[in-house]
């Protein structure tokens, strides 16, 4: 008996039993997803997708699904839609958020705790609470001067950089205030202004903090459905907006709109698992979305 | 095509005008004596920002608060009409029922996601390397998913067909071969049952997100007070209980309060999967179901200063910590 225990212990199989316990949990929602967009559509219908594996040779395995989704719907424009709402939206408010970052760190003014509590408190605010008055904005800005913003990609650029900036500007300070003060105090002795300092000095030291809220954000705003829905809507339908209206019509067979979440999913699973070690570092400094 | 040159012209003209306001604010305060100078550089970091968040945000936040006191006639124009939109909010027959499911997925959520991610954290910690490694990607993977696509997963998992045909939803095979009957999970109302299958979604997504803070946590715990613990002969149940737990506590408290703003604001999930249905209806579903289906600003707007009445008590305890922790720093 106490062999057996050792060999439990030096191995660790009881922990390694239970992680996979859950592993299998966790996994098998989206490889039932997965091999269901693999399938056709009156097999789909019809039984289970753990039936493909059961008689895996009688299985007819098929594409079809994906092609239909790309050249048969719009999901391909809708692709496309999603990147031009999300790069910008992701880049924009870093630089804004990155010399915020740096006037609450360095320098000295009044009121510098009170906007910054006003930041933190911003934080959790939700999103709802602003949509409506915004939108208002917007209408009544094209009305007077005839500029479109509401339906085109600008109007979600503008919500989205404004709402990720309490998060970018948290983040980008914490990281900025473990930077020495004395580096500062060293590059201000000889000369250099505050503007200077920022580019030559802080901005390149802080790449980190913004890699790691760049993925954040990219990810939050690639997959938000509501300022999409609200600010984008049928004009540019992102992926979320046609997945969603897709689910709600189900003639076309389970295994399309499974594809379609497979293609929208690949994105964020790429950029997961390219840049793991960034996101993480993003969440322990301090994520409160 | 032509929208992807108009993101990538975006970028480029973003970025440079970016440039401009911070060069353009720099070189005029170069311009100024000293003493100003050092008075409005500051602003000239964060000013920008401020105009932003300002307008963008803190101003329509105003406006939200200002409009549920309002009435909106169809041409836009609102009069005052002190509390009636939340008395007619009140008087609605889902309300109770709504701010049941805020309260129940306040009550579960969090609690569930801070034990589920500190179990993870915990065995992961015990299985070397290269095997945490592995495991903590597959709990982490579904944080990068969204919430449409985990309603297409889970609506496939809780699919219902009626009793002879063959089941294709997980749930419904495995309640069958339990012997069961098979069921429109969803629509399920007896103890909340479709609240609970959506809140089992919730927890999928987040779990690794609280499982990524603590093992920090139980990484940073100091290796000698495991030593003691060790010599004094505890278990490694008590080692955890008594010597790690109290010592992560700081950060699973900072989990806990962060799902409870994101159970608190809970909206997709219950939009893709029921559409508030069934008796499934939450603050934040409402505003979007009377302001875009039914056009009732005034209703929406209370909908949503409630849900901010309820956030901000954590708003305060968040600004407070900060303040708690800049003065310890």
């Amino acid at each position: 008996m106490t062999s057996i225990r050792r060999v439990f212990e030096k191995y660790r199989i009881g922990s390694t039993l239970t992680l996979a316990f859950l592993a299998l949990i966790w996994l098998i929602p989206t490889v039932g997803l997965l091999i269901t967009s693999l399938r056709e559509k009156t097999e789909a219908q019809n039984s289970g997708w753990w039936t493909a594996f059961t008689n895996f040779s009688e299985q007819n395995w098929t594409l079809i699904a994906y092609r239909d989704m790309i050249s048969g719907s719009n999901l391909g424009t809708s692709f496309i839609s999603s990147i031009a709402v999300t790069i910008p939206a992701t880049v924009l408010p870093l630089l804004f958020a990155a010399y915020a970052a740096y006037g609450f760190t360095f320098l000295r003014f009044k009121g510098r705790e009170l906007y910054f509590s006003i930041i933190i408190g911003l934080l959790v605010v939700p999103l709802q609470a602003a949509l409506v008055p915004v939108l208002k904005m917007f209408i009544s800005f094209t009305e007077r001067t005839g500029i479109p913003i509401s339906g085109q990609y600008v109007a979600a650029w503008i919500v989205h950089a404004t709402f990720a900036m309490p998060l970018a500007i948290y983040i980008l300070r914490n990281y900025m205030s473990t930077i020495p003060i004395a580096l500062i105090e060293a590059a201000r002795v000889d000369g250099a202004s505050n503007f200077t300092i920022f580019w030559r000095l802080v901005f390149p030291m802080s790449v980190p903090a913004l890699a790691s809220f760049a993925i954040f954000q990219f990810l939050w705003v690639w997959n938000d459905y509501l300022i999409a829905f609200v600010f984008v809507g049928n004009e540019h339908p992102v992926l979320t907006y046609t997945l969603l209206s897709m689910l709600g019509q189900y003639q076309e067979g389970w295994q399309t709109v499974a594809a379609g979440s497979f293609i929208s999913l690949s994105v964020p699973l790429l950029v997961f698992f390219s840049l793991q070690r960034y996101f993480v570092r993003g969440l322990t400094s301090g994520a409160v979305k | 095509m032509k929208d992807l040159t108009g993101a990538l012209g975006a970028i480029i003209i973003g970025i440079l005008a970016t440039l401009l306001v911070y060069w353009i604010g720099n070189f005029l305060i170069s311009k100024l004596p000293r003493k100003m100078r050092l008075a409005l550089e500051p602003y000239v970091f964060i000013g920008p920002v401020l105009i932003i968040i300002g307008s963008f945000l803190v101003w329509p936040v105003i406006q939200s608060i200002r409009l549920s006191f309002m009435a909106e006639e169809l041409d836009g124009s609102t009069t005052w009409i002190g509390l009636q939109n939340f008395r007619d909010l009140f008087s609605e027959d889902y309300f109770w029922g709504m701010i049941f499911n805020n309260v129940l997925w306040i009550a579960i959520v969090p609690i569930v996601t801070v034990m589920v991610g500190l179990a993870m954290a915990q065995f992961a910690n015990n299985v070397g390397t290269r095997r945490e490694k592995f495991f903590k990607s597959v709990f982490f993977m579904p944080m990068t998913i969204s919430f449409v696509s985990a309603a297409v997963i889970w609506r496939y998992i809780y699919a219902y067909k009626p009793e002879g045909q063959e089941q294709v939803g997980l749930l419904n095979k495995l309640w069958t071969n339990l012997g069961g009957e098979s069921q429109a999970w969803l629509q399920l109302q007896n103890f909340q049952i479709n609240d609970l299958l959506m809140m089992v979604i919730f927890v999928w997504l987040n779990a690794g997100f609280s499982m990524v803070l603590l093992s920090a946590a139980i990484k940073s715990v100091p290796e000698d007070t495991l030593e003691a613990g060790r010599v004094d002969g505890a278990s490694s149940a008590q080692i955890f209980f008594k010597i790690i737990f109290p010592q992560i506590l700081p950060t699973a408290l900072a989990v806990f309060i962060t799902t409870i703003i994101g159970a608190m604001k809970i909206f997709d999930i219950v939009l893709a999967m029921t559409g508030g249905n069934y008796g499934t209806t939450v603050l934040a579903q409402t505003f979007f179901l009377e302001y875009f289906s039914y056009g009732n600003t005034g209703k929406a707007m209370a909908a949503v200063v409630l849900l901010m009445a309820a956030i901000t008590p954590i708003m305060i305890y968040q600004v407070r910590h900060y303040k708690k922790m800049e003065a310890s720093r």
